[in-house]
């Protein structure tokens, strides 16, 4: 489990998270959700270590991250998979290169097992047979799937995903979402996931964070959303017209 | 004031990060050959041709300010051939590398912090100052030192091409010039120019590279600063290490 504790945040005058508190739970999805400008990619940064926060803790399975040295923070890092919001493929690398990045650097496995491995993690995400391709040669949709190999590659207890739908079509993100969910329920790891995408909490939602204006506004699951009487979750999953519309014939 | 020493201060600091036993030799070893090839095999031309005609111009100046005086005429090539190796040939050559190998570490460090890619490495577990400027610096420790030695060698070239298929000294007197006076110790001085500019021009813009933040406007400046920084410093050392090793 990943617990953050009374995490503050600020940027010079500006409070970014004050005292949020949750928990991420083993085998489920767990999401940050909140408006754009919310805090949650800071929470998700904060969560890795990109960001230092202000004041608070952040504990794997009970490791408090923040007081690990540098070689002790780096070992456990090499059990957190992530996908950037951009994939943040290498271009220099085709596909094959990028997913073997980290078992070239970290494993002693043979180039035979490497293959096997890189292989196996293409074939996952539905992607076999463009090994050779670089990341300019592919879709938005294919480098999110490359970028998932590469997090999983090294077999990660942690896997943390921003904003993994974010400029793809809502075809595509299903696709994405569906595939980040079974590797989650397959390998039993811890998934954090930032989004606002709305399909995604409905669908993949084991554990929602609602994050408003820096503060905890909500924890819940999806089928627990749109019961809910939580006036800033209606008001952020029912945003639209269109789905304030819906809602409005739902209940009539 | 305080914003150079804050700089200065994060410099060392990171030059401590980065000076660290590597995660894994093969894949350093693969990105400082990488890197050689990119600094040095692709600087050969332009050094190259930078030194000729460096070599060229002190030729004919010193043929210009010699004029009737009593200096004797075989002189030219002894002032080539010293003015090339203790100055010229890795001041100019460095200073050109700022430009165009600085330029380049800066804008590729800088677009891959703005990618995400550092991030990426870091969670990976990846010492990213370790990995990003090691394989650097080793490759051009390596390879500037190098190009020096060719730059001096071509200058000296230029610098009878110059003058002897023109007439103004024969080739005896050049030659001659080239085998009188010569101190082995100031092959030596234009070794460790060529090591601390090595030094500098792949540090500076790597620093300035990494710790980019913003878009491409700031990436601009960073590149900017690079060149200007490791310019400055390189002649600042170039100072330092004339008093030091002439005094």
């Amino acid at each position: 489990m990943i617990r953050a504790e009374h995490i503050f945040k600020n940027f010079d005058d500006q409070v970014v998270l004050n005292d949020v508190s949750c928990s991420f739970e083993q085998g489920k999805a767990n999401l940050i959700i909140g408006r754009s400008g919310a805090g949650k990619t800071v929470l998700l940064k904060i969560l890795i270590g990109l960001i230092k926060p202000s004041s608070g803790q952040v504990f794997y399975d009970n490791i408090d991250f923040y007081s690990l040295n540098k070689k002790q923070t780096r070992e456990l890092r090499m059990q957190i998979g992530m996908l950037f919001q951009g994939s943040a493929l290498f271009d220099s690398m085709n596909v094959e290169d990028n997913i073997r990045f980290p078992l070239d650097m970290f494993s002693n496995m043979t180039r035979k097992e490497k293959d096997k491995r890189v292989d196996y993690c293409l074939d996952r995400v539905n992607l076999t047979g463009n090994n050779k391709k670089y990341p300019s040669e592919l879709s938005g949709g294919m480098q999110k799937r490359v970028g998932i190999a590469r997090a999983i590659v090294l077999k990660p207890n942690y896997l943390f995903c921003d904003e993994p739908n974010s400029g793809l079509d809502p075809k595509t993100s299903l696709v994405i979402d569906e595939l980040i969910y079974a590797i989650t329920k397959e390998e039993n790891i811890i998934t954090v996931i930032n989004t606002h995408d709305m399909n995604s909490v409905m669908e993949i939602g084991d554990n929602i964070i609602l994050i408003h204006e820096g503060q905890l506004a909500w924890t819940g699951t999806k089928d627990e959303v749109l019961s809910s009487d939580n006036k800033i979750l209606q008001g952020f999953i029912f945003a639209s017209p269109f789905l304030q519309r819906l809602k409005a014939k739902m209940n009539a | 004031m305080f914003s150079a020493v804050y700089h200065f201060g994060r410099y060392i600091q990171w030059l401590g990060q980065a000076f660290h036993k590597p995660e894994r030799y093969s894949m350093y070893w693969k990105e400082t050959l990488r890197q050689m090839n990119s600094i040095g095999i692709g600087s050969v031309v332009i050094v190259g041709i930078i030194s000729i005609f460096i070599g060229a111009v002190t030729a004919v100046q010193f043929a210009y300010q010699m004029g009737d005086s009593l200096i004797p005429r075989y002189y030219v090539g002894y002032i080539v051939r010293d003015m090339t190796i203790i100055e010229l040939a890795p001041t100019f050559s460095c200073m050109l590398l700022a430009g165009k190998v600085g330029s380049n570490l800066a804008a590729e460090l800088g677009g891959m912090r703005q990618k995400e890619h550092i991030d990426a490495m870091e969670i990976m577990g990846v010492n990213t100052a370790s990995y990003l400027l090691q394989p650097k610096v080793i490759a051009a420790l390596i390879v500037i030192p190098m190009l020096v030695c060719i730059g001096a060698f071509i200058s000296i070239i230029g610098g009878y091409l110059a003058v002897v298929p023109t007439n103004w000294f024969s080739h005896a007197e050049y030659i001659r010039g080239l085998r009188s006076f010569f101190v082995p110790y100031n092959v030596w001085m234009m070794f460790v120019k060529a090591f601390v500019f090595a030094f500098i021009l792949t540090t500076v813009p790597c620093y300035q590279g990494y710790f980019v933040k913003g878009g491409s406007i700031e990436l601009g400046d960073a590149s900017t600063r690079a060149v200007v920084y490791s310019n400055i410093l390189i002649l600042l050392s170039d100072y330092i290490i004339a008093m030091l090793m002439t005094s």
